[in-house]
């Protein structure tokens, strides 16, 4: 199968007495699941062990088992940037999150704008990664904006989706032509929103707080006034967008019309922007600095009213490594982003602990939803599907210790929080991946 | 008689060792081009001359237009010369039109913009009769740059009229917004919109389009668009081959397609002379003082 990276386990494995939660059949209930061959060969409250048979037994003591959670937004470093973080250490991370699947962005060094680089992380995750990683190429060479990328042959390639990084195709033809043509080939595309003349020397979110700081700001408006664009772009073109981050309600609101008038627009959160708000930036702390930039405690809100109302897609962790060089430094000066694979469920649980999110919900953003959006077959419990799964011990309180983190980069604006729920058993292709008894992967 | 008609004997005149006419004799014809052309300049120049006309040549490198003349004091001034029959070549829609207004003589398209090239399209129609005995019922596939292409836009027009079954086949960012409007239907796959098509009709990629973000690459759109064996396997096994030419092999076409025995590029360029001849001869017919 074209998409999986690490080999599929030839040991039979049965996975019982556990709480079955899987948001795309509405199922949660008690029961177990027997993996053959890298897939789930069958599940449901009849797996115990005397169905095991050969397979090898795990109680899960009642825990939450459920699909591996697929991150539609990891920086993993690789090509370029390999002192931040590789393929290997990002999926080592992402598998102590809980995190199956991830796909991987283009703004790597060189770019993945071209066939020849799909195939490189293709190969480089199939040798080194310990999850799933599908490469998003660019939507324009170089990611410059200018000339799309060869869409179609590195479809083929395998490019999951396409993504102009971290930056906005500020060119609306350019933009149109970009949905247009992808769409003759099914391909989605992942848009940035930041308007780049709006965002220009902004370092925080515009208001009472970047005021007091002294520091420039970014209007939420370079954002919505980005979406607003492109949703006339999608409504001339009919091309399938994503937008990869939304973190103000002005934007929710956009996207809320945009899919009453039907149109195909789905839209992204991270987990920073549902977990944190501009006043944790406090005094200058810049792991707390990232784009889009964190918002005010209303947008916050919004971001996971949006989340509980389905109108928020996926969450995405937007794992992005960045070390001392890039961080150590004042505010306006430092780089943006915050590691997050292996925070990314601990913090979204909190949203199902203070009730604002129901557990299928919040599973389903995680899981089926970007599925879905990727065309991956994984996402659910499903016989045949790829016996990608975690489970989730819903209370276990954890603090987030930064040398303990797998990732090559500490960046996390998590540093020293008290976290509810964590991943305790990670399997990809029927294999354990991340074992929080054993201790497996930890870091030496 | 009809146009295709009078072609054919033109078609079996020109095949003679004795190819002249008198039709147009005393009669004065310039070929006015704006706009870079060889098979329709030259098509037009000889079936002229074998209908016993005076040709003149006129292309933008050699007048006063490149000295900053407009395009209707040029018509102004060679109308102030007597001609019988312009025929005009301008890179601009609507230009041939606006020129007719401005002259006495006759005035023939050969090509303005993106509008029309109603000889193209005749000449087209001619050739796939000869080959399939009629153009009614037939699939015919129209390949590649719609948005740019007056050939596509006559082709449409005339095969429409004559009762065929016209596809459009290109990738999003090269159909025209309205296209299926003008009576065709539209494929952004060449697998899809090649079967069972009795006529593959591929165009020219307009190279000096390509930077400006319709396409990413050569190498792709060959890929997905060029006609090679495999996506001609979707057609009918006798399927013609066409171009309108110049070809860019390679890129629209694999150059072993573009020289199969399926392929009636070639013969097309010798039916642009016969349906050139049979318009200027309907045409002497209409010319005043005869």
């Amino acid at each position: 199968m074209r998409d999986r990276n690490p080999q599929p386990s030839s040991e039979a494995l049965a996975l019982i007495n556990a709480r079955l939660v899987d948001p795309a059949s509405r199922l949660d209930q008690r029961g177990g699941v027997l993996i053959r061959d890298g897939l789930i060969a069958d599940f449901g409250p009849y797996i115990d062990a005397g169905a095991a048979g050969d397979a090898e037994i795990v109680d899960c003591a009642g825990l939450v088992l459920a699909p591996g959670l697929i991150d539609m937004m990891v920086f993993a470093g690789e090509p370029g940037h390999e002192h931040r973080e590789t393929l290997a250490t990002a999926s080592r991370a992402a598998s102590a999150g809980g995190v199956t699947t991830v796909a991987c962005m283009p703004n790597t060094d060189p770019v993945i704008d071209d066939v020849a680089l799909v195939d490189f992380i293709l190969r480089r995750a199939r040798d080194t990664a310990l999850v799933n990683v599908h490469p998003m190429a660019a939507t324009t060479k170089g990611l410059l904006g200018e000339e799309m990328t060869e869409i179609g042959l590195l479809r083929e390639a395998g490019a999951i989706a396409f993504s102009n990084g971290k930056t906005s195709i500020a060119n609306a033809k350019v933009m149109r032509h970009a949905l247009a043509y992808a769409k003759d080939f099914g391909a989605l595309i992942v848009h940035h929103l930041e308007d780049p003349w709006l965002a220009q020397d902004g370092v925080m979110n515009e208001g009472e707080v970047a005021t007091r700081l002294g520091l420039r700001g970014i209007p939420a408006a370079a954002e919505t006034i980005m979406l607003e664009r492109d949703i006339r772009l999608v409504e001339l073109t009919g091309g399938r967008y994503h937008a990869a981050q939304i973190s103000c309600r002005a934007s929710l609101d956009v996207i809320r019309t945009a899919k009453l008038m039907g149109l195909p627009v789905t839209c992204g959160v991270s987990i920073n922007h549902l977990a944190l708000n501009e006043n944790d930036i406090g005094s200058y702390r810049t792991f707390f600095k990232m784009k889009p930039p964190l918002r005010s405690e209303a947008d916050r809100r919004a971001m996971v009213e949006g989340v509980a109302s389905g109108d928020i897609d996926v969450i995405v962790s937007v794992h992005d490594p960045r070390g001392a060089e890039g961080k150590r430094r004042p505010f306006a000066e430092a780089a943006d982003g915050a590691v997050g694979l292996e925070t990314l469920l601990g913090a979204a649980l909190g949203l199902y602990h203070n009730g604002h999110v129901d557990l299928p919900q919040l599973l389903r953003v995680l899981t089926a939803n970007p599925a879905g959006l990727l065309g991956l077959g994984s996402g659910r419990l499903a016989r045949g599907a790829p016996a990608d799964l975690v489970l989730i011990d819903l209370d276990k309180p954890w603090t987030v210790e930064p040398e303990r983190l797998r990732s090559k980069s500490k960046n996390t604006p998590f540093d020293g929080a008290r976290l509810q729920g964590r991943a305790m058993l990670t399997i990809v292709a029927g294999r354990v991946v991340y074992d929080y008894a054993e201790g497996l992967g930890l870091n030496p | 008689m009809t146009l295709l008609d009078l072609s054919e004997q033109a078609v079996t005149l020109s095949r003679q060792i004795d190819k002249k006419r008198d039709d147009l004799r005393g009669r004065t014809l310039i070929n006015l081009f704006f706009e870079a052309s060889t098979r329709t300049q030259s098509s037009f120049e000889l079936a002229g001359k074998r209908l016993g006309a005076d040709v003149m040549n006129m292309s933008v490198g050699t007048s006063s237009v490149q000295k900053g003349e407009t395009l209707i004091d040029t018509a102004v001034t060679l109308n102030a010369m007597r001609p019988d029959i312009l025929v005009v070549r301008h890179y601009a829609a609507g230009a041939v039109e606006l020129l007719a207004q401005k002259v006495d003589c006759s005035v023939i398209n050969a090509g303005d913009g993106s509008h029309e090239h109603p000889t193209q399209a005749l000449l087209d129609a001619l050739t796939i009769r000869r080959h399939k005995g009629r153009v009614e019922g037939l699939i015919v596939a129209i390949c590649g740059d719609i948005l740019h292409s007056r050939v596509a836009r006559s082709n449409i027009l005339l095969l429409n009229a004559l009762g065929a079954r016209v596809r459009v086949v290109a990738p999003s960012t090269l159909l025209a917004a309205g296209i299926e409007r003008l009576g065709v239907e539209v494929y952004t796959s060449m697998r899809e919109g090649l079967a069972d098509a009795d006529i593959v009709m591929m165009l020219r990629l307009q190279r000096e389009r390509m930077t400006s973000s319709l396409i990413p690459s050569q190498r792709e759109y060959f890929h997905f668009f060029g006609l090679d064996y495999d996506k001609l396997a979707r057609a009918k096994p006798d399927a013609l081959i066409m171009h309108p030419g110049p070809m860019n092999r390679g890129v629209e076409i694999d150059s072993n397609v573009a020289d199969d025995t399926r392929s009636v590029i070639r013969e097309q360029v010798e039916m642009g002379v016969a349906v050139r001849m049979a318009v200027l001869q309907a045409l002497a017919r209409h010319l005043p003082n005869r």
